[in-house]
Parts: structure tokens; C-alpha cells; sequence
């Protein structure tokens, strides 16, 4: 993350630009990447170590091996380790250590030959076929089936028979086959990287298709062609050492790793320990080559799981049991009033991204958590379903909900409440929904489950239920699987979905940001008449001013994890009283009429910060146009002067009073200017 | 396919001024052969211009063929019929020689911020690219790149790094910048600001409008949000199933708009101020354009008549042509 630094003066700039921005090292991304995991794991570093070991030893065997491949020792035939042959000797009395390693690096070349045919032909034929368009990607794929229908070992056998065992042009041959099988698997991946963007900005800059194929294809395809060249290695290597098995090795006297299994094997009564050496080098080998594969085709994200851990669930048990020590029995509150009072949500290392966030959502009411991303609204939504995602937990406070503490809830407490008092739809409607089963299906089984009914009664009930959130054609809908409606008829399937538990309050996070305008409106409509004719109350994330507007009664700004205004919708967005709102509103080319928009819209400097660089003081304070020296301290919420509204910034009555309008701040100019120079910028300006 | 003719619907131009790039009867279908036939065309017909210096805002919802527009004129999208002009050259099907032949004149900013940068080139090789296609040498492209970091509010320094290491809005200016390095006269900008928070997506905005300022340059501004085509569009092309639905200059479009669709695509648009925005959904509702879910209008008439208050007969069986009402040029047939 590049820091909003000011560059230094013209002069100076090169040495102190160095020492604010550290040079980025350039070596590739890939590169760097391949690295840090081939060493991530001791398995494939052990197997670099032996691969390079095997390699250096055979390419030096000349120098140190004790005798020479051919060397016929007659008092020691069929030998086991002893001091003169350190692995033994074989029937003939030759040295095993010897003739393994003397052998090692005309196996592992020769494999190597199977690697660069199957590899360098496959991406070469999946980036033509991804670069070329889908006539000649179905031309090659085509030749690529026949290619996989062929039977691999009797083409390898017909060779032999035709041209001898001519052991570099076999594996060439053998790569020719495998290829087909590495082009179906490198051919998805240029596809879609065929379909990025930067490929498309390429293309309009005029790079030629070969261009694009090698400067913006081919370098994201290097994990999976590293990678797929690792196993291939290894395949490459057992099969030479199958045809030198029987008999299709190297001419006799030459020493080779399938040809001396094969000798072994015919002595596995008399002499067992022949096979020992030869077969230990061989499996370590395709073992190493393989932890090599697997350490670099591990995805970065998959030690990152889904569902939490029974360690993390432990640990959750354990905060909570804490949480629910540490603060009192609820009080009694009135039935279906979601209170929230001093929410803290942090994330398990320490970092909190939700502080002291309090709220009451009244049965019948709508209130919205609006803000920018990074701002804590989606963790604060999730907590209370108890559905934040694993590794995040809630700290401290409390979330009451007829009379319960959901904060402190177990997840079995949450499991009763989930889907039947608190319920949630979420931004993308098709995640919601199972693309394996019906609509019909997935809604009954809802219903089901929720409301213990029988199955003629569900299907009646998901009937009505659709019918409810205005689809028209009920029974064809309950037929259909998700993938053939579209989005915003998803969404009131998952709006159907959640309602199906008679939830007496609404999680809706973005509901509507995925969908055209017109749609939003449909369901913004809906969502206003369930909540009046159901009672039931929404909580409604949403980054759209206009949305809040629309929608809800009441409204919470966040802003960097903490509340900064909460309060009415129609005095907050009419009369905003904190900087980030009044912000907030005038960067909305929304807030402006065509006939007087402004020329430049306000923008506020910089950008929300991460969680972990959250001051102590206000946190919108190097942001903020109106900061003085009052705001370097804590800020608590205070009532802000309209209704019960309350409002986190010690400068709002001033606000009010002057009616102060928010500027642009990203003053056309060619230095990026720290905020002391902007102030004075703007009022040159004025 | 359609009898519709197509109505220049800009404002009159000095007679000696060509405009910086004519689209003229644009058709796409997608798929070959039969099938291609057989579905509706993703552009029908489309017809607009773009004057240099001038900002042509291109809005639909998703599907209406915008995005399908901006291909096709940056030769990412197989034409099927009509013509694409560029400064009096016919770049309708311009291979990648021809556009390199065009100079970087015409250039685009992506939407996603994400993808619109290789993730394994620096900064600096992605901005310097159109240009070492152009011949500037190494430290040339290298000093260009550094200064128009500096002129979109980066540091220079960010050359050397990757765009992992950058904020949405922060890649957002380093795509303006790969855009505008080879000084375009026009450049596409394929919702360009629609993955960006409020206050990011309006310093992008007023980078944008600051640069066409400085510049001179042409924009081709296709999103979603009619409010934020209204910020930076002179003029405004409505679009719905692939077809112009209305055209005409920002403020009328936008302030009073003609066709049905036009209306309700303008009034589902909602404001941050509650009591106007009561109003508009009250103005919505009693426009009464219904639900467009489930409405697949057949071939001919008009596209929208399945969803429109105002159709009869004639709109199922004779598609609307453009005609003037008031400023605008509107595609139907009761409109007034």
C-alpha cells in the first residue's frame, strides 16, 4: 500500500524518494512466488536437496565413484554392503553405488527430454487455441482426443520394433502423447487469462496475438507448467525405467535403472538386497519430483479453510463463555427489539475491526449501516447472526435480542435463532441459492426444517411465499433451477428463502448493489411492504445514500469500525452533523441535479485506513477538512442537537451553525499534497 | 430486420467539424450461423457520434449492449454489420497493426481495477507498453510513465511496484494513467468508476473531467448510473435490449426524459434526500413500467412495449424510429 506521501522537493527527490518507498525488488511475481513455497514445505525442500544431490553426483561421477560401471568384481557376486561396494554388487559383481549413480543422469536427462516435448507442445497448442478463437480451438482440441485415444504403450513398443531403443526419441514420443493431457489442463487457464482485462487494454494498444501470448499469457501459466513438469518428471522416469524392465533399456553393458530392477528382479530369492538400492533411488526420485509438484502447486489460499477449525471453535466457546461473564443479565427489553450496546469485533491477532458500536432496531423499522468498504458494516451485520467468518469473533458488548445475549450465544443457541427469528440475504443472490437443486426444492426444505411442517403444506407455503415477494408465475419459478432465472428474480426467491422461517428481523447486506436500478427499486419496494405487512425489521447494509434514503427510518455511518452519527434517516441526510456524512453526501453525484452539477465533485483526501492503523483519536481526523487540535483526543458519541440522533465529532454544532459546505479536495495540481497544503490550497481557492 | 432509420441526434455542428469518431448502424450479434440469426442482435442498429472534446454518456442496464459498443469500437468485438469511423478512417474492422498504425489516439479504462493490470508487471511495464510498442525507448517510456503517475496524484516511485500493492481507487488512476500516457483524443471508459466507494469513485471522476479539461479529450463514458453519466456526459445515449431508446443532450435526458424507459431507468435512480426521494418512487409507481423479469419481446416493434404503459398494437408490430421531441431524439411512438 502506497502511503499518501508528499515527494520531496524537485531537487532532492531521488534519495529521500528512496528512503520513503523502498525500491520493489525486480524479479518476477511469479518467481518469487514459486520460491517462498518450494521452501514452505520440509517435504520439498528435502526433495530439492536429493534432486540436486542426485544430479551434481551422477554429472561428477568420474571423479569419485570408486569403480568404473563395467568394473567385474568375482570375489564379491551378489554381495551385500560391505566396505569395498558400500550398496553392494550385482551378479556380475559390478558396484552397485556405481552403476546407479554413473546411470542417474542419463534417466533423469532423458526424462527430462518427455518434460520440455509434453510441456513446451501442450502450452504451445493452449495458447494458440486460446489466442486463435474457438474455430481452431476446436480444430486442436479435437487432434488432442485422438492424440489421448491412442494406446501409449503399444505406439512406444511399435517404435522400438521400428527404430531400435533409440531411448532419447522414445520419451520424445512419450511426451508427443502426454502432451494432449497437458493441453486440456493448461487450456482453461490461458483461456481465462485470455479474458482479463489487461489482455483486452493490450489488445487495444495493438500488441500482436503473439505478443499477448508470450508477454501476458504465458507468464501466468508458469505455476501450472512448473508444476504439471514436476509429475511429469516423475512419470517420465518410471516409464523408462518399465521399458528398460523389459528389456527396452540402454544396449546391455550401459547401466540403467529399470535394466538393473529388472537383473535384481530375477535374483529376488537368492540376493534380495539387490533390488533395495536401485529401487530406493528410484522411488525417492519420483517422491521428490513429486513433493516438488505438490509444494508448488499448493494454493496460496488453502491453509485459509472455511469452517472453522475445532481448536477455533473452542477458543470462540471460551470468549464467549468470557463475554457472557463479563457483562450483566440482560434487562428486559420490549419483544423483537434488536439492542446492540458497545459491539466490539476483532480479529483473533488482535486487530479489532468493529469498536463500540451500539444501535436499536425497533419492531417495524429499518434501520441502515452505511459507509464506505473497510469501514466494519458487513462484520457488524454478520455478528449478529453469529456468522462472521473464522478468525474474527466478537470481543466484547452485547447484542440483545428477546432476552437473550446473542453475543454471548453458543452455536447451538445460534442454530435455533438462525433462519427462524434472524435471517439474512446477502448481496449475491445466486451464492444464496444451491445451483443442484430446484427453487421448489430448496424453499420446502427451508420450510421444512424451520417450521416443522408436512410436504404438501411446504409446498403450499413456498407457493405463497413467492407469491408474496411478487413472482407472478409462482409454480413454474418453484420448477426452475437457479442458473435459469434471472438476477433480481433470485433475489426474491432469496428474499423468499429467508422470509421462510416468519424471521422477525431482516440481515440484508447490499441486497440490491448486484442488480440494475430498476430492479433495486422493485426490491427495495418489496422489502418496505414486507416490512409493513409482516412487522418484522431490517437491518440494511448498504454503501448507497440514496438506498438509505429510500428505505430506512433510522441510520447508522460507520466509519473506520466505529458509529459516527446515528440518528433519524431524514435529519441525518437532510442535516448531516458529522465531516464524514456531510462528505459522504457531497461526493454523491447522486445529491446533485443535472441543471446544478458542480463542476468538480467533493472528495475527501486519502482513504479509510486499515484497521490496524486506527488512532486513538478521532479517526476521521486526518481526513477531515474541519480538523482542529480538539479533535487529537478520544471523541464520544454526543447528542447531536436534532431528535435523539447522536453524533461522534466535537466540532458538529460549528457545522450546523456555519451550514459548512464540504470542498474538493484533490485540487488539480501535479504534486500530491499532504492535508496542511490542501487547507491552504482551498482557501487560495475561496 | 427493423425499419428503423437512424436520426443524427447531436446538436447541430460547425459544418467544417468532423467528428472524432461516428458509429454508424452498429450491429453485433453473438454466436455463428443459424443461431446468431435466430437471437436478437446485442446491438440493433446503434447510431451516435462523439465531437472531439465532447463526453458521450452510454447507459442501459445490464444487457443492453453498452459494454458490447466499446468493444466493437475498441476491436475487441466482431462487428456483424453498420461502420465505425475514427477521425474519417474506417476502423470497423482494424486488425492490431491498424490500431497501432491509430497512434494510442484511442484508449480504454476498465472497469474492474483488479483485472485491468497484469498482476505480475510493475506499474511502470504496464504504462510503458503502448509506448515500446510505439518505439520510445526504455528510460523515454520510463520518464513518461513516472510523470503521468505524478499527474493522476501517484507517487513517481509506484513505477517500480506491482499493482497488488495499490488500493482499488489507487489502480483505478494507474489504469487512467496506462490510458492517457500516449495522449488519446478519445477514450473509452467501460464503467469505469462502478467498483469504487463514493468518495473514491469521485476523485476518479474529477480526475477524469480535470484531464478532459486539460486535454481536450473525448470520452465515451458507458455506465449504469445515469447520475454519474450525468456529472461527466454533454450528451446521453439510452440504450435497452441493444436499441437507442433516447438520445440527446445530459440535462434533458436526465432531467426530463421522453421515453417510458427512459423515465423509469431515471426515476428508479435513487437520491440521498429522503423527501425527494418519497416523490420519485411515487412518480415510479404511478409511471407504471412493469417488471421486466420475465418479458422476452419477439422479433420487430418495439423492445420495450412488453413493459411499457403506453403500448398498443402498433408498438408489437412497427419498431419506433427516432424522432426529435423537445431536445432529445426519442424511439417511440407516443412519446411527447
Amino acid at each position: 500500500m502506497i502511503p499518501n506521501v508528499a515527494p520531496a522537493p524537485a531537487d532532492s527527490a531521488e534519495p529521500t524518494a528512496a528512503a520513503v518507498l523502498p525500491q520493489a525488488p525486480r524479479q518476477s511475481a511469479a518467481k518469487r512466488y514459486s520460491g517462498s513455497k518450494l521452501l514452505g514445505s520440509p517435504a520439498s525442500i528435502a526433495g530439492v536437496i536429493w534432486l540436486a544431490a542426485l544430479v551434481a553426483a551422477s554429472l561428477t561421477a568420474p571423479l569419485w565413484l570408486p569403480f568404473k560401471t563395467e568394473d567385474q568384481d568375482f570375489t564379491a557376486v551378489l554381495s551385500g554392503p560391505t566396505a569395498a561396494h558400500w550398496l553392494g554388487t550385482d551378479e556380475l559383481g559390478r558396484d552397485l553405488l556405481s552403476r546407479i549413480f554413473a546411470s542417474a543422469a542419463s534417466t533423469l536427462g532423458t526424462s527430462m527430454i518427455t518434460v520440455i516435448v509434453a510441456v513446451g507442445l501442450g502450452t504451445l497448442l493452449a495458447m494458440l487455441a486460446a489466442a486463435a478463437g474457438e474455430r481452431a480451438e476446436n480444430a486442436i482440441s479435437r487432434v488432442t482426443e485422438i492424440m489421448m485415444s491412442l494406446p501409449g504403450t503399444v505406439i512406444i513398443l511399435a517404435v522400438i520394433g521400428a527404430v531400435g531403443t533409440n531411448i532419447p526419441l522414445i520419451m520424445a514420443i512419450l511426451g508427443v502423447l502426454i502432451s494432449a493431457g497437458m493441453y486440456r489442463v493448461i487450456l482453461g487457464q490461458a483461456k481465462s487469462l485470455q479474458s482479463q482485462l489487461y489482455v483486452d487494454a493490450a489488445k487495444v494498444d495493438g500488441v500482436s496475438t503473439v505478443g499477448i501470448s508470450l508477454r501476458h499469457v504465458l507468464p501466468g501459466l508458469t505455476n501450472t507448467i512448473v508444476v504439471q513438469s514436476a509429475l511429469i518428471f516423475a512419470v517420465g522416469m518410471l516409464i523408462q525405467a518399465g521399458l528398460a524392465f523389459i528389456g527396452f533399456g540402454p544396449p546391455i553393458p550401459q547401466p540403467s535403472w529399470g535394466g538393473m530392477i529388472q537383473g535384481a528382479s530375477q535374483h529376488v530369492y537368492d540376493a534380495p538386497w539387490l533390488m533395495v538400492p536401485t529401487g530406493a533411488v528410484l522411488a525417492l526420485t519420483v517422491l521428490a519430483a513429486n513433493a516438488i509438484g505438490n509444494a508448488l502447486g499448493k494454493s496460496p489460499n488453502a491453509t485459509a479453510s472455511h469452517l472453522p477449525s475445532a481448536a477455533a471453535r473452542r477458543q470462540r466457546a471460551k470468549a464467549v463463555a468470557a463475554i457472557a461473564a463479563a457483562t450483566p443479565a440482560p434487562e428486559d427489553a420490549p419483544k423483537d427489539t434488536l439492542s446492540v450496546r458497545n459491539l466490539s469485533v476483532g480479529v483473533d491477532n488482535g486487530v479489532r475491526l468493529v469498536t463500540d458500536v451500539s444501535f436499536d432496531v425497533e419492531p417495524g423499522t429499518v434501520l441502515g449501516l452505511v459507509g464506505e468498504s473497510g469501514c466494519g458494516k458487513t462484520m457488524t451485520a454478520l455478528s449478529l447472526l453469529g456468522l462472521l467468518p473464522s478468525g474474527v469473533s466478537v470481543t466484547g458488548g452485547q447484542i440483545l435480542w428477546n432476552g437473550k445475549n446473542l453475543a454471548a450465544a453458543t452455536d447451538k443457541d445460534m442454530e435455533g435463532i438462525r433462519g427462524r427469528d434472524i435471517a439474512l440475504i446477502s448481496q449475491e443472490p445466486m451464492r444464496a441459492l444451491d445451483p443442484m437443486f430446484t427453487v421448489g426444492y430448496q424453499l420446502t426444505a427451508a420450510i421444512r426444517r424451520l417450521r416443522g411442517m408436512g410436504r404438501a403444506d411446504s409446498k403450499a407455503e413456498a407457493l405463497s411465499l413467492l407469491e408474496k415477494v411478487g413472482i407472478v408465475d409462482a409454480a413454474r419459478i418453484l420448477k426452475t433451477y437457479p442458473h435459469q432465472i434471472s438476477g433480481g428474480m433470485a433475489q426474491r426467491v432469496a428474499i423468499a428463502l429467508a422470509l421462510s422461517g416468519r424471521p422477525r428481523l431482516l440481515v440484508a447486506d447490499e441486497p440490491t448493489t448486484a442488480l440494475d436500478v430498476t430492479v433495486q427499486a422493485e426490491i427495495l419496494s418489496l422489502l418496505r411492504s414486507l416490512v409493513k405487512d409482516t412487522g418484522m425489521s431490517v437491518v440494511m447494509v448498504t454503501h448507497d445514500l440514496g438506498v438509505v434514503a429510500d428505505l430506512c427510518d433510522q441510520v447508522a455511518v460507520m466509519y473506520a469500525g466505529e458509529v459516527v452519527e446515528n440518528g433519524r434517516t431524514d435529519n441525518i441526510l437532510d442535516n448531516p452533523r458529522h465531516p464524514y456524512t456531510l462528505a459522504l453526501l457531497a461526493a454523491d453525484p447522486h445529491a446533485n441535479h443535472a441543471a446544478d452539477m458542480p463542476e468538480r465533485l467533493a472528495t475527501i483526501n486519502g482513504q479509510v485506513p486499515q484497521p490496524k492503523d486506527w488512532p486513538g483519536t478521532c479517526r476521521f481526523a486526518a481526513r477531515c477538512q474541519f480538523a482542529g487540535s480538539a479533535c487529537l483526543v478520544p471523541i464520544p458519541l454526543l447528542p447531536s442537537g436534532t431528535g435523539d440522533g447522536v453524533v461522534r465529532c466535537v466540532t458538529a454544532d460549528e457545522l450546523a451553525v456555519d451550514g459548512l459546505d464540504w470542498v474538493a479536495t484533490d485540487v488539480p495540481s501535479h504534486h500530491v499534497l499532504n492535508l496542511v497544503e490542501h487547507r491552504t490550497a482551498e482557501k487560495d481557492h475561496a | 430486420m427493423s425499419t428503423a432509420t437512424s436520426v443524427r441526434p447531436e446538436a447541430p455542428l460547425p459544418a467544417a467539424a468532423q467528428p472524432l469518431l461516428e458509429v454508424k448502424d452498429l450491429v453485433v450479434r453473438y454466436g455463428r450461423g443459424r443461431k446468431a440469426a435466430a437471437t436478437p442482435a446485442a446491438v440493433d442498429n446503434v447510431s451516435f457520434s462523439i465531437n472531439p472534446g465532447e463526453t458521450v454518456g452510454l447507459v442501459g442496464e445490464s444487457g443492453s449492449g453498452k459494454s458490447t459498443i466499446g468493444k466493437a469500437i475498441l476491436g475487441l468485438q466482431k462487428v456483424s454489420g453498420g461502420s465505425i469511423t475514427y477521425q474519417g478512417k474506417d476502423i470497423t474492422s482494424a486488425g492490431a497493426s491498424q490500431r497501432r498504425a491509430l497512434g494510442g489516439e484511442l484508449r480504454a479504462v476498465f472497469q474492474d481495477p483488479n483485472s485491468s493490470l497484469n498482476p505480475r508487471n510493475t506499474v511502470g511495464s504496464s504504462l510503458a507498453e503502448p509506448l515500446r510498442l510505439r518505439g520510445v525507448n526504455a528510460s523515454g517510456a520510463r520518464q513518461r510513465a513516472e510523470d503521468m503517475l505524478e499527474r493522476v496524484g501517484l507517487p513517481r516511485e509506484a513505477v517500480d511496484r506491482y499493482p497488488s500493492q495499490f488500493s482499488g481507487g489507487q489502480r483505478q488512476r494507474i489504469s487512467v494513467a496506462r490510458a492517457l500516457i500516449c495522449d488519446p483524443k478519445l477514450v473509452v471508459c467501460d464503467e469505469a468508476v462502478s467498483a469504487l466507494d463514493l468518495s473514491t469513485q469521485a476523485q476518479v471522476l474529477n480526475l477524469l473531467a480535470d484531464l478532459r479539461d486539460e486535454r481536450g479529450l473525448g470520452y465515451l463514458f458507458i455506465a449504469h448510473d445515469i447520475a454519474v453519466v450525468q456529472f461527466l456526459a454533454q450528451r446521453v445515449v439510452v440504450l435497452y435490449r441493444g436499441q437507442v431508446m433516447e438520445s440527446g443532450p445530459a440535462t434533458a435526458v436526465t432531467e426530463n426524459p421522453k421515453h417510458p424507459f427512459t423515465q423509469a431507468l431515471v426515476t428508479a435512480s435513487p437520491v440521498p434526500r429522503p423527501a425527494e426521494q418519497a416523490a420519485r418512487r411515487q412518480a415510479r409507481v404511478s409511471l407504471g413500467v412493469r417488471t421486466g423479469a420475465a418479458a422476452t419481446p419477439g422479433p420487430g416493434g418495439c423492445p420495450f412495449r412488453l413493459r411499457c404503459p403506453l403500448a398498443t398494437d402498433l408498438c408489437r408490430d412497427e419498431r419506433p424510429a427516432l424522432r426529435l421531441v423537445g431536445g432529445s431524439a426519442v424511439a417511440c411512438h407516443y412519446a411527447s
